[in-house]
């Protein structure tokens, strides 16, 4: 049975439909993030928020950028930061108090960037298609390793030095390492 | 909708005020790392978008956005081992409690 071009009830198109669901999804996980209480859900909050933003990234057409969201993000980053939260956090934290004194002048401030942002990325003439374009995955390796091979070595570079930089910094002071 | 570079364009703003506000108001360091992941994710989206709308742009947004994921794992990486050093030292994770180059 084929599958009808648009979402039979609503009447709108079924990437209209994916695009509204993911953006609530991680939106609204992005709220947990910031005002939840126990830190562990934030961590968790946080997962389901770069897995939503990975299924936008498929939308948007670049297969690539998601699979490496998935698997930076969720796969690495996620679980360093959940593994640093176990570290750090004693059983007799305080809980009360989560917000910084100047948690309501920052909500202000940043619905005003946010409405900024929003305006202005509206008011803007971008010269964008009126149609998405995919970026496929072989077009994607040939510019990375030929244009841009120069950038990828020094990203390279870059984390050996993050990770040698890492282990010396968590690593405890006056025993040899 | 999903079609139009403008909402995915507001999605990112709201994602990047959102990361903001956890920036300035949580109290707890890894909080304020956790934030700055979602606002370092609000700008690849806009990358992204960018690409996948603006035809000259369309394969080097995809390996800019790459390259911002690699600088934000090595972000992460630093960022957390100075977490661990500062708690091992001070035994809070809270910000607001560092305050020794105040005193």
């Amino acid at each position: 049975m084929p599958i009808p071009d648009t979402v039979p009830v609503l009447g709108i198109s079924w990437g209209d439909v994916l695009f509204l669901v993911l953006a609530a999804v991680m939106l609204g996980s992005a709220l947990l993030v910031v005002t939840l209480r126990d830190i562990i859900r934030c961590g968790l909050a946080m997962i389901v928020a770069f897995g939503a933003l990975a299924g936008i990234y498929v939308l948007l057409g670049a297969p690539l950028v998601a699979a490496a969201q998935v698997l930076v993000y969720i796969g690495a980053i996620a679980v360093l930061i959940l593994f640093a939260v176990m570290l750090t956090q004693a059983k007799n934290a305080p809980a009360r108090l989560v917000f910084q004194a100047q948690a309501l002048p920052a909500a202000i401030a940043a619905i005003v960037l946010a409405v900024m942002i929003g305006l202005t990325a509206s008011a803007t003439d971008w010269g964008a298609a009126t149609k998405r374009i995919a970026t496929g995955t072989d077009a994607l390796a040939r510019l990375m390793f030929n244009a841009y091979v120069l950038p990828f070595e020094v990203v390279s570079v870059l984390l050996l030095m993050a990770v040698i930089g890492g282990i010396y910094l968590a690593r405890r002071e006056g025993r040899e390492a | 909708m999903s079609q139009s570079l403008d909402a995915y364009l507001a999605v990112s703003g709201i994602l990047f005020a959102i990361g903001t506000f956890g920036f300035l108001a949580r109290r707890n360091a890894i909080s304020m790392l956790m934030s700055i992941e979602l606002m370092l994710n609000a700008v690849n989206l806009t990358i992204v978008s960018f690409g996948a709308f603006i035809p000259a742009l369309n394969g080097t947004a995809s390996v800019i956005a790459l390259m911002v994921m690699a600088v934000a794992a090595a972000e992460a990486t630093v960022g957390l081992a100075i977490v661990m050093a500062i708690y091992r030292n001070r035994r809070t994770p809270l910000v607001d409690e560092y305050d020794a180059m105040r005193q």
